[in-house]
């Protein structure tokens, strides 16, 4: 008999206390330590703005900002980030006031089914802090980490040269 | 009640909201976040599912061990073949909406393989990550059979499939000789198309979550693109009763025709939930996306022949698709070449293979992106050796009269795109011959084709409720998305009532709502804009009455016709002066609020004389680098005749959207099989490529005027679909003329365009 994965004692990890700072909250979580940041989100804080399309750093849809700058979700623990001012899709309006992007996007139907949207926003506003993107061209660019199937690409990269301030196109 | 055919002038003269650009109505919830797709409704004591599929293509599992994934504490339970319960059994029970001819496929029903990828167990457990890892220890032992996945190596062995699913036609028979006049012509073409499978990929994966009830009653969450689709599934294959069972979807993270049927992790989440007394959640993986319907691999030949000025005497267009060992997958994928140019001599026909793979599926514009894109093409090469303008050619064998029906287009204001659209791209310094432009070492080529697609209308029932404060809720079991749904039918209630946007809410995706088919082919507009249409008519109707029975009237008696609803307000046509506020209207007569349910029928008397569809008119410009062969879209024109466009503005989004489909289609999209395994291989985002930000660059939409009195009361066709149509066409023709190479083989990837070049 081969040696077969039954052979040895399935077992899952304990779990142990985390505490990570999302949207200015602080929230301390027993969680396993395989446990991604996105998962984390979505399920364990119920904060289901931040979406899972690939899981595996593929499509973006899972962008969040962490210290400003966008990182995909999906391919980070939980336990990686504990310190640090992670912001999500809901962190970026103030009350009833949105984000500019937010603004924009809306204005510009820079989204379809809405589901890469969130990781769009939160990408831009990261790529805005950046300040990389000098043309149209470096924003489709440097969008590009964030597929959009519904292809709404036109409008993503309009409404983001909107809050950029000069609409060039 | 059924509601009578009627055309109130206000549609004629669209003003307060249809034809407005705008903004979603669901744009705030989807920009915060706020929005939730089925994978996302959390309540305490959730249960996760994870899929363990097949590593063969076909055999049977000889051994199922799942005792290793049973230790870990925090799983609760492994579904498989061996220990699910008794399901329906006749094959009846497990057809949907959009299910073909065959018998569906059913989740953990046997020892069976037929499919790589194939559902064999699902771990259920406390925590995702534990039902995931519970997914791994699962041992599984098959038996192998020899498969079959290589369309080419069974492009012989075939059948041609009947009337096998709703909404299609087999291939009219044929008019003329073709053969004889190909033969006869001076001028022909005859050539190969191949297309690969190209896979729905949704940003949001499928997902369904199912919340258990103290009763046992279930709220279902799937990811559908029609929520009575999913419940009657569920009620036929579980044996339960429709008030047991309510599938709500209000969003939908895309879909392009992969929630037309129910598919298996609703199956899953529900086996779960209804065995274990729980709530439960089943999401499938990115590679599990490619477990299911595809738009299916496609081999067609095209030959045309044309005497010498341009005017087609023969057009032959035959296609071989795959399909499952199961089901007859059918789409119409020849018919548009019949009924696309004026021509004598037609011979169409279309076959099936059946391979082992999952049954394919409708992918947005199913049949005509794939067929109408081989004629295009094919087109472009005949212009070619007649030496003429390609937009003069497709001028030269227009009509205005469906040839395959013999009936006239309700409405075809294709020579409109042809000139609008050559117009905005400036054509008309166009050289025919390949290779006359270049900047540096990019040769540039400038390609065109035209699109079409139906124009169809089902049968769909709308409620509407107008309350004391002067709000309008509306209300059909109809989905959204990313189509704007929510936005076209909030405009139309407001139009047809007056009021203001803000004051029209209209809601969507959920079983318990009036009756609306499933969302796709681009009939929802028609389909359920109708409906609201008509049951907003049948509010007015009861306000003009009770207007005409309040006491001291400012309208009098005056009829329907001469009453304008505006701003909240009823006015007399003739005399502005005379008007009274909506809710005075109500508040006079002690009515506390207007409920009415319509259901809108297509004119079928109307339409059987007439052909119905949308076209268009699509021009590329492509860089084409001379050493690299990558290519780059940096100008394309879409010009769309699809009758009233409801909303400019989510409608250019359906079009933009489409043109960059057509460029997946055309230079990207490819599902890769290892014919020795039976997979897709390339199964994820990073390998399966889909255009992102920096392969798109201008697209120019315009909607030309097209007025439409027979198509349905809106006079509006829905643009779903028209705005992928021949595009991949578009690209090829743009690339022959940039390079003077021909690809005839979707996708154009760039190994194809360098073995031309050399
Ligand atoms: S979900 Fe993280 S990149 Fe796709
Ligand atoms: S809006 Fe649907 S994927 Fe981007």
């Amino acid at each position: 008999m081969p040696d077969t994965i039954t052979d040895r004692v399935p077992h899952a990890p304990d779990t142990l206390a985390i505490t990570l700072t999302v949207n200015g909250v602080e929230r301390t979580l027993n969680l396993a330590p395989w446990t991604t940041l996105l998962d984390t989100l979505r399920l364990h804080l119920d904060l289901t703005g931040t979406k899972k399309g690939c899981d595996h750093g593929q499509c973006g849809a899972c962008t969040v900002l962490v210290d400003g700058k966008r990182i995909n979700s999906c391919l980070s623990l939980a336990v990686m980030q504990e310190g640090k001012e992670i912001t999500t899709v809901e962190g970026l309006a103030r009350g009833e006031q949105l984000h500019p992007m937010q603004e924009a996007f809306i204005e510009h139907d820079a989204f379809q089914c809405g589901y890469c949207t969130p990781g769009q926003i939160c990408s831009a506003v990261g790529l805005l802090s950046e300040g990389k993107a000098k043309s149209a061209d470096d924003v489709r660019e440097l969008m590009s980490g964030n597929i959009c199937r519904c292809g709404a690409y036109p409008n993503i990269v309009a409404a983001i040269e909107q809050v950029l301030g000069g609409d060039r196109r | 009640m059924i509601a009578k055919p009627t055309f109130p002038d206000l549609l004629h003269a669209p003003g307060a909201q249809i034809g407005k650009p705008v903004s979603r109505v669901d744009g705030r919830l989807k920009v915060t976040g706020a929005a939730k797709y089925a994978g996302e409704f959390n309540v305490p004591g959730l249960l996760h599912g994870y899929i363990v599929s097949s590593t063969i293509a076909k055999g049977r599992i000889t051994r199922i061990d799942t005792s290793a994934a049973l230790k870990v504490p925090g799983v609760v339970q492994v579904f498989t073949h061996e220990n699910r319960p008794s399901l329906a059994w006749f094959d009846r029970k497990w057809k949907d909406q959009d299910a073909p001819k065959g018998s569906p496929f059913r989740p953990l029903h046997d020892d069976r393989i037929v499919h790589s990828l194939q559902p064999v167990a699902l771990v259920i457990a406390e925590s995702l990550e534990l039902a995931r890892y519970g997914a791994r220890l699962v041992e599984v032992e098959y038996e192998a059979e020899p498969h079959q996945t290589d369309l080419h190596a069974n492009r012989e062995n075939t059948f041609t499939p009947g009337k096998d699913k709703g909404g299609f036609e087999p291939p009219p028979p044929p008019r003329g000789d073709a053969d004889k006049a190909l033969a006869d012509a001076d001028v022909t073409v005859d050539l190969e198309f191949t297309q690969a499978a190209e896979y729905h990929n949704p940003m949001e994966m499928h997902a369904s979550t199912v919340l258990y009830g103290e009763d046992g009653t279930l709220t279902v969450h799937d990811k559908t693109q029609g929520a009575l689709n999913s419940q009657t599934y569920i009620c036929n294959v579980f044996n339960l009763s429709k008030s047991q069972v309510r599938v709500v979807s209000p969003f939908v993270g895309g879909a392009f025709g992969s929630g037309l049927r129910p598919q298996h992790q609703l199956f899953m989440a529900v086996l779960a939930a209804t065995e274990l007394k729980r709530s439960v959640r089943v999401e499938l993986s990115r590679p599990q996306m490619f477990s299911f319907g595809h738009r299916p691999e496609t081999i067609q030949r095209v030959a045309l022949g044309a005497s010498k000025d341009g005017t087609l005497q023969a057009i032959i267009h035959e296609a071989v698709q795959e399909s499952s060992q199961f089901e007859n997958y059918v789409e119409i994928v020849v018919n548009w070449s019949g009924q696309q140019y004026r021509c004598d001599n037609v011979r169409l026909d279309y076959k099936l293979s059946r391979l082992d793979l999952h049954t394919p599926l409708d992918q947005r514009a199913p049949g005509a992106a794939t067929g109408v894109p081989a004629l295009e093409i094919a087109m472009d090469e005949l212009a070619y050796k007649l030496g003429m303008d390609p937009v003069e050619l497709r001028l030269k064998n227009y009509t205005d009269i469906d040839p395959n029906s013999g009936n006239p287009f309700s409405s075809k204001e294709l020579r409109a795109c042809f000139r609008q659209g050559a117009e905005r791209f400036g054509w008309s310094g166009r050289k025919l011959e390949p290779r006359s432009m270049r900047e540096g070492r990019e040769l540039i080529g400038w390609g065109m084709a035209a699109g079409v697609w139906d124009a169809m209308q089902g049968q769909a029932n709308a409620r509407a409720v107008l309350g004391l404060d002067g709000k309008l809720t509306v209300a059909s079991a109809t989905a959204d998305i990313g189509t704007g749904t929510y936005t076209v039918m909030t405009q139309i209630a407001a139009e047809v009532l007056g009021l203001p946007i803000e004051d029209v809410t209209f809601n969507l995706g959920d079983s318990s709502l009036p009756m609306a088919p499933i969302e796709g082919g681009s009939w929802t507009v028609s389909s359920v804009g109708s409906a609201v249409k008509a049951v907003c008519d049948m509010v007015r109707g009861r306000l003009v009455k009770l207007a005409g029975k309040m006491e001291g009237s400012p309208l009098g008696d005056a009829a329907e016709e001469d009453v304008v609803f505006a701003d909240g307000h009823m006015s007399l046509r003739g005399d502005p002066s005379k008007r009274v506020a909506i809710v005075e209207v109500m508040r006079a007569s002690g009515t506390q609020s207007i409920e009415e349910e319509a259901r809108s029928i297509p004119y079928y008397l109307k339409r059987s004389k007439h052909a119905f569809g949308t076209h268009s008119a699509i021009f590329a410009e492509v860089r084409v680098d001379e050493d690299l062969g990558t290519v780059r879209v940096t100008r394309v024109v879409s010009a769309i005749a699809a009758g009233r466009i409801i909303n400019p503005k989510t409608a250019r989004s359906q079009i933009l959207g489409a043109v960059v489909w057509g460029m997946g289609m055309g230079l990207e999209e490819e599902a890769m099989l290892d014919h020795r395994l039976g997979r897709v291989m390339n199964h994820d985002l990073a390998e399966y490529h889909v255009p992102v930000n920096a392969d798109v660059h201008d697209i120019d939409v315009i909607f030309v005027e097209e007025h439409d009195d027979v198509v349905n009361p809106l006079g509006a066709k829905g643009v779903g679909e028209i705005g992928i149509v021949g595009v991949p066409a578009a690209l090829s023709n743009a690339i022959f003329h940039a390079t003077g190479v021909r690809v005839r083989d979707l996708p154009i990837t760039v190994d194809k365009i360098r073995k031309g070049m050399r």
